[in-house]
């Protein structure tokens, strides 16, 4: 855990302090991995500890020794001063929360993640009330082609995981980003853009590290109750990483 | 084709009068009257704005979605959409038999539903009526005034209908939308823990609820003249009724009877739904008319819910509640009660065959069992039937090889009513409103009836007589001549317009 700002440490270990508590870290590290270590949460999305860092949803923004910049990211100095759970960041963190949930179709109530997802339970902890922004509700079929899997593309927060897991674990590269800006998009790397026509299988690192609910298993829906779902008893805050239920 | 008081033969030359929205019923509808200078009646119709908008948007959806997703039609009898939807994915899946866990478990969550539903209808929605007087202190007749004059009958209601909701809350995860039954099953039994918190509780349950049917067994007992006639029609009835003729809420088959109670047909296959019942769509109404297909659009249709189903069984098996249907069969004579009133007299004995059925499977060590889930043979058409607290409740939807659906149809309760309702406001309207002048206490005659069906309209907006209501009486040129209105805080003010 971390320490009281008032509380020695080692003397050969290097340190910076995160919202006043004195975290420890080693040569290498970013600020949400030794935050991380050290049982402090940093709100994030596109990070998952298991995968290099891509800097894209900029949700674990922080400012260090007061410059923003993404924690994902960004090394820690000693003695730097990192501040993340403040009103100014968490606005601008719920502000982009709310745009990606506008820029899909992101329907709660009725999908199978709830309970499960990140981007849920994000806002959740964020206290984001609304969605505030005009919705853009947009017109993604879903691809059902695969026997085993099926990807709902209303859900996508573009944070790259299944293209990272694809290609740089499973060696398969299914996965991309295509577009740019607002147009920017997940695509399916066949020849006529179905699932069905990968190589993908459910044994593949990118079929389980989705943080919302686009690549879902098929057929297994609302098997787990209510109450015993990722973040039904805690918070994310309080939830250890890997956070993705299902996660390998 | 029309019915008497459907359509006036010269509607510009007539008055316009609408009640809008009709209040204490579940979501929002209008009733609009044609009058002419005489105050007599020429034209009725009661108008139900819903927006189908499911059945479209379903489509394209993994079916394993469905339970949860239809569900979000209500917000106050969402279980028996979940519930309509799982039985009809449950061929989906190949799930023929479910196992006894999760049969007993739906049950479970079904009749807590059917007794939430009916507490809230009776005592918070129509109590008022039947306690102060149709047309009585309007700032009085509502949930508050019965709390202030019979608080036991109110305290009752409201512990009635938690209890209600605790049993959804146990068996679904929520009281509200959960996510309890799964296309082959459930996704949960009860722990001994749970199991015990509901049987603390269940022999008080049975209690008040023999104590409601009382309660309005001796209304009709009281002053049989209003409650025999009140707002009267004969109609075919139609439900569903258990394999071997008795009530069963949960699962069976579609009997019907004509208005003099004969079996028009019985023993039939809900997956068979659209060989007998068959839709006609009216240009002046959003929702469609059901029918039965033998018996032809005017002669056809019919009325479901409680007022049918405790008269098309042939038994209840739980014993307290078959001793009361015995009393409401033996009150309505040789033939079958039409009363729209009866309905509140029948909803109540289901009622208390629900708690009676809930005190039942709590004693069953089934419902703490593990094993929740069957399968078989991959299915691609389903039919989902379910006696929903309003009635016949039916789902139906079509699922290709990739498992997403393409075809939804619903026919819900509320719809199977439509004919009759506008019979019963029709019936008031000639009664009560034909050459009087109108005031709030008259119009609301007109709203006691179509409360009498418990109405689902569609969005499950709870309006506890306190939406506004606004009465306009124009001239032939369409000109304002007088208004009366009544605010969301219950006053009342009328308006002459200068001439």
């Amino acid at each position: 855990m971390s320490q009281n700002s008032n509380t020695p440490h080692n003397k050969n270990q290097t340190t910076f302090t995160l919202d006043g508590k004195t975290i420890p870290f080693s040569e290498g590290q970013t600020i949400i991995q030794a935050a991380m270590a050290a049982g402090e949460y940093i709100p994030h999305l596109c990070f998952n500890p298991e995968f290099k860092p891509h800097g894209s949803c900029k949700i674990c923004t922080v400012t260090a020794n007061g410059r923003q910049t993404a924690s994902c990211t960004q090394q820690p100095q000693v003695d730097m001063m990192v501040e993340s759970d403040t009103k100014q960041i968490n606005d601008e963190r719920r502000a982009l929360l709310q745009m990606l949930f506008v820029e899909g179709n992101h329907f709660c109530p009725s999908c199978e993640k709830s309970g499960d997802c990140q981007l849920q339970a994000t806002a959740y902890e964020l206290d984001m009330m609304s969605p505030h922004f005009d919705h853009f509700s947009p017109n993604r079929p879903l691809d059902a082609s695969h026997g085993e899997y099926l990807l709902d593309f209303n859900r996508c927060i573009l944070c790259s995981l299944c293209a990272r897991a694809s290609s740089d674990v499973d060696g398969k590269n299914v996965f991309s980003l295509a577009g740019r800006g607002i147009k920017t998009h997940l695509i399916v790397n066949s020849k006529s853009g179905k699932l069905a026509d990968t190589d993908f299988t459910g044994d593949d690192k990118a079929a389980h590290v989705c943080p919302v609910g686009v690549i879902i298993k098929k057929r297994v829906g609302f098997a787990v109750p209510i109450g015993k779902r990722s973040f039904d008893e805690h918070p994310i805050s309080a939830t250890p990483h890997p956070i993705v239920k299902g996660a390998i | 084709m029309s019915f008497v008081l459907e359509t006036a033969t010269n509607p510009e030359n007539l008055r316009r009068v609408a009640i809008d929205p009709v209040s204490r019923v579940e979501g929002h509808g209008k009733v609009t009257i044609l009058l002419d200078d005489k105050n007599k009646v020429h034209q009725v119709r009661l108008h139900i704005v819903e927006f189908r908008g499911f059945e479209k948007f379903i489509q394209g959806r993994p079916y394993w979605e469905v339970p949860v997703m239809v569900q979000r039609l209500c917000g106050i009898c969402p279980v028996s959409h979940h519930l309509a939807a799982s039985k009809a994915l449950d061929a989906i899946v190949g799930a023929k038999h479910l196992t006894p866990t999760a049969e007993k478990m739906r049950r479970l969550m079904h009749y807590g539903q059917i007794l939430q539903s009916h507490a809230l209808h009776f005592f918070h929605l129509c109590s008022p009526d039947l306690l102060f007087g149709f047309d009585s202190d309007m700032a009085k007749r509502n949930i508050v005034g019965v709390a202030e004059k019979h608080p036991e009958i109110a305290r009752q209601g409201v512990l009635l209908r938690k209890f209600g909701q605790e049993v959804i809350r146990l068996t679904a995860g929520k009281r509200i939308h959960g996510t309890g039954a799964v296309p082959g099953g459930v996704n949960k039994s009860l722990s001994l823990a749970e199991r015990n918190e509901l049987l603390k509780d269940i022999y008080q349950m049975v209690s008040w609820s023999r104590g409601a049917v009382h309660l309005v067994k001796e209304m009709h007992h009281q002053n049989p003249e209003l409650y025999n006639s009140f707002g009267a029609f004969r109609a075919n009835f139609m439900s569903m009724v258990g394999f071997d003729g008795g009530l069963d809420l949960y699962h069976g088959q579609l009997r019907a009877r004509d208005e003099s109670g004969n079996i028009l047909f019985d023993g039939v296959d809900y997956q068979n739904y659209t060989q007998i019942i068959e839709e006609e769509v009216k240009n002046w109404s959003y929702m469609k008319f059901p029918y039965l297909k033998s018996m032809g659009k005017e002669k056809g249709w019919y009325r479901v819910g409680p007022l049918s189903r405790i008269q098309n069984c042939d038994f209840i098996s739980t014993p307290l509640a078959e001793i009361e249907r015995r009393d409401f069969i033996e009150y309505s004579g040789v033939m079958p009660m039409h009363a729209p009133l009866g309905y509140h007299w029948a909803r109540m004995i289901e009622m208390l065959h629900a708690v009676e059925m809930i005190k039942d499977l709590l004693h069953d060590s089934d419902i703490m069992g593990s094993d929740l889930m069957a399968s078989g043979e991959r299915g691609f058409e389903g039919v989902g039937v379910i006696e929903a607290p309003r009635g016949t409740l039916i789902h139906h939807y079509r699922v290709d090889e990739n498992d997403l659906v393409t075809m939804c149809n619903l026919i819900v309760s509320t719809t199977h009513n439509n004919q009759a309702m506008n019979e019963a406001v029709r019936r008031v309207a000639q009664q009560y409103l034909h050459g009087h002048e109108i005031t709030e206490g008259l119009l609301n005659h007109i709203e006691v009836a179509v409360r009498a069906f418990d109405p689902c309209l569609s969005c499950a907006t709870h309006a506890l007589g306190k939406m506004p209501l606004e009465v306009e009486v124009l001239d032939v040129t369409g000109q304002q001549l007088s208004s009366l209105s009544r605010s969301s805080e219950n006053v009342i003010s009328t308006k002459l317009s200068a001439l």
